[in-house]
């Protein structure tokens, strides 16, 4: 497969050097979190050993230091994304607080009558801020509805036309999902919702490390994702939004570092990004994130995308062959993600994940925090592989001799 | 590492392939369900206690793992004919089971679960319909 990485990438990673149970590790659990490369770890540690200290407030060296790395690491994230500007991208500790900044200050402006758009794919963090934010505000929540089962699902976007009204403020919606590895196409869908006036906001927590993302090209108003998704620590994510419309949102927090002036009456707010970090930023962090997008930029998402998708392509069609299997996802060369989520008639995903854990291999099994969609699928849980820039063909192989066992099992 | 056949016994195996009193008995007048929030499991109980507050009829629905199938299924066996304060005081020992690996010293089926102490994730599996069931004694009768 001339598609895939050298195999060399892999010393890169500290972690995945290691035994389970007497097994060599197989990590296939990318979606839930990435493995972090020595430069990312590197990174971390220089700065708590050299740099470490607050930033914006103090005048002295070290103070200095910090600052200077972590808007540094603004103007990487940035660069990552083809933000415009720096001042667009704001630090948040994830995907989840992201939905949750922008929905709270939305929901200020909503009123009866408004209506927030979604799709009955997101992840419930990009599905629950949402409905929160219609009960602050009296605003109508929407779902566009998936249509078909299993390989034929997708978005039905002839019910799109029918709901994006004019009385649409807000679409949000997934890139890359999670549970099916359903891929929307961002920029098509941000153009319908631009015609009614709609902003946008985009959940790229899945797209972001394996994808190339231009948020001018997409067209997007917000884009959020986390870092620990992508090679970066945990703790630190990115809230993407557009210049424009930053600096008239209110900030969902108000604290220190955020005000231009306060008095015992009240207080005004920095411009955007300050004005939506109160407290003490991540700065180790943010600084570890800048390292993970050096990372993934020296070895380009379009050779990720097609390691990813060289591997799920492989897995796809050796799972296919199992008795009593369900590939709930999208077949090969739809638009999707390196992902294979999958449902057996006679094992349920918990017993598999326990079964593979045994054989060494990490995968994920349950709702993957979307129960809505499970619920209107009609399973309760799926057992998912997702791959990255470190998996290889054997890891592949491992997986489906462990299927294959766990199948033996079960019905034998 | 534990080994798997520890904790698929076959006793859970067959549980599991053919769950005991599956279904809601046409008697039952008491339902309780429990909810596994980090896997989407879930689980449903039916009782029907006779005047003595002994269970004369009970049976489950609902969809899961293995463990959490076989272990309701089993469940419903050794609770048949118990009061309230007999099936917490199971639910007890079976705790005792299957946090500690050590079965009690007279055997009983519940023993097969023995195994499940070194997968602690698997352990609200384990009990799911326990406290469905435990949570149905405490429901009033519908008429
Ligand atoms: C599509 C999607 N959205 C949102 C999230 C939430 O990300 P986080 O938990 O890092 O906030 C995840 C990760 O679990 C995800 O896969």
């Amino acid at each position: 497969m001339s598609a895939l990485l050298p195999a060399s990438l892999r010393a890169d990673f500290p972690i995945l050097h290691q035994d389970v149970g007497g097994k060599p590790l197989v990590y296939l659990d990318n979606g839930a979190t990435s493995q972090k490369p020595r430069a990312v770890i590197d990174a971390l540690v220089r700065y708590y050993e050299r740099d470490n200290s607050n930033v914006h407030r103090g005048l002295h060296a070290l103070s200095m230091r910090a600052t200077d790395g972590y808007e540094a690491a603004r103007t990487r994230v940035a660069r990552f994304i083809h933000a415009a500007d720096p001042a667009e991208i704001i630090f948040t500790r994830g995907t989840t607080e992201g939905v949750n900044v922008v929905a709270r200050s939305l929901a200020a402006r909503l009123k009866p009558g408004d209506v927030i758009l979604t799709t009955e794919i997101e992840h419930h963090s990009n599905l629950v801020p949402w409905q929160q934010a219609a009960k602050a505000s009296g605003a109508t929540i929407r779902y566009v509805p998936v249509l078909g089962t299993d390989a034929e699902l997708g978005l039905d976007l002839d019910a799109l036309d029918r709901l994006l009204t004019p009385q649409v403020k807000v679409f949000a919606f997934t890139h890359l999902s999670n549970t099916l590895g359903l891929m929307l196409d961002a920029a098509a869908l941000c153009a319908r919702a631009r015609a009614v006036g709609a902003v946008t906001v985009i959940d790229a927590a899945q797209s972001v490390g394996h994808e190339p993302i231009d948020v001018q090209a997409i067209g997007c108003d917000f884009l959020v994702f986390s870092g620990h998704k992508m090679c970066g620590p945990t703790g630190i994510g990115v809230l993407y939004g557009r210049r424009a419309l930053l600096d008239t949102l209110a900030p969902a927090e108000t604290g220190g570092g955020m005000v231009v002036s306060v008095t015992y009456e009240g207080a005004t707010w920095k411009p955007a990004p300050e004005r939506f970090e109160a407290g003490t930023p991540n700065v180790a962090d943010a600084i570890g994130l800048a390292a993970a997008c050096d990372y993934l930029d020296a070895i380009g998402r379009p050779a990720i995308s097609a390691h990813d998708h060289a591997l799920a392509a492989k897995a796809h069609a050796a799972l296919a062959e199992l008795p009593g299997i369900r590939i709930i996802g999208p077949r090969l060369g739809q638009p999707r993600g390196g992902l294979v989520s999958f449902a057996f008639a006679d094992a349920h995903a918990h017993d598999v994940v326990t079964f593979a854990d045994q054989d060494g291999i990490a995968l994920r099994g349950g709702h993957h925090c979307n129960q809505p969609l499970m619920r209107k699928l009609g399973i309760t849980s799926t057992t998912r592989a997702s791959f990255y820039l470190y998996n290889n063909e054997e890891e592949i192989d491992a997986l489906v001799r462990s299927m294959h066992r766990i199948l033996k099992f079960f019905a034998g | 590492m534990s080994d798997l056949t520890d904790l698929y016994q076959s006793v859970i195996l067959d549980h599991n392939k053919r769950p005991r009193n599956r279904g809601r008995p046409p008697t039952a007048n008491r339902v309780a369900t429990g909810d596994n929030p980090s896997c989407g499991d879930n689980c449903t109980v039916y009782l029907h206690l006779d005047p003595a507050g002994r269970v004369d009829a009970i049976g489950f629905d609902g969809s899961g793992c293995a463990i959490s199938q076989a272990s309701t299924s089993l469940m419903t066996t050794q609770v048949k004919g118990k009061t309230a304060s007999e099936a917490e005081a199971l639910f007890n020992e079976f705790k005792q089971i299957v946090t500690s690996g050590h079965p009690p010293e007279e055997m009983s089926d519940l023993a097969a679960f023995a195994g499940v102490h070194a997968f602690p994730a698997r352990i609200k599996c384990a009990t799911l319909g326990w406290h469905a069931a435990l949570e149905a004694f405490k429901q009033p009768a519908s008429a």
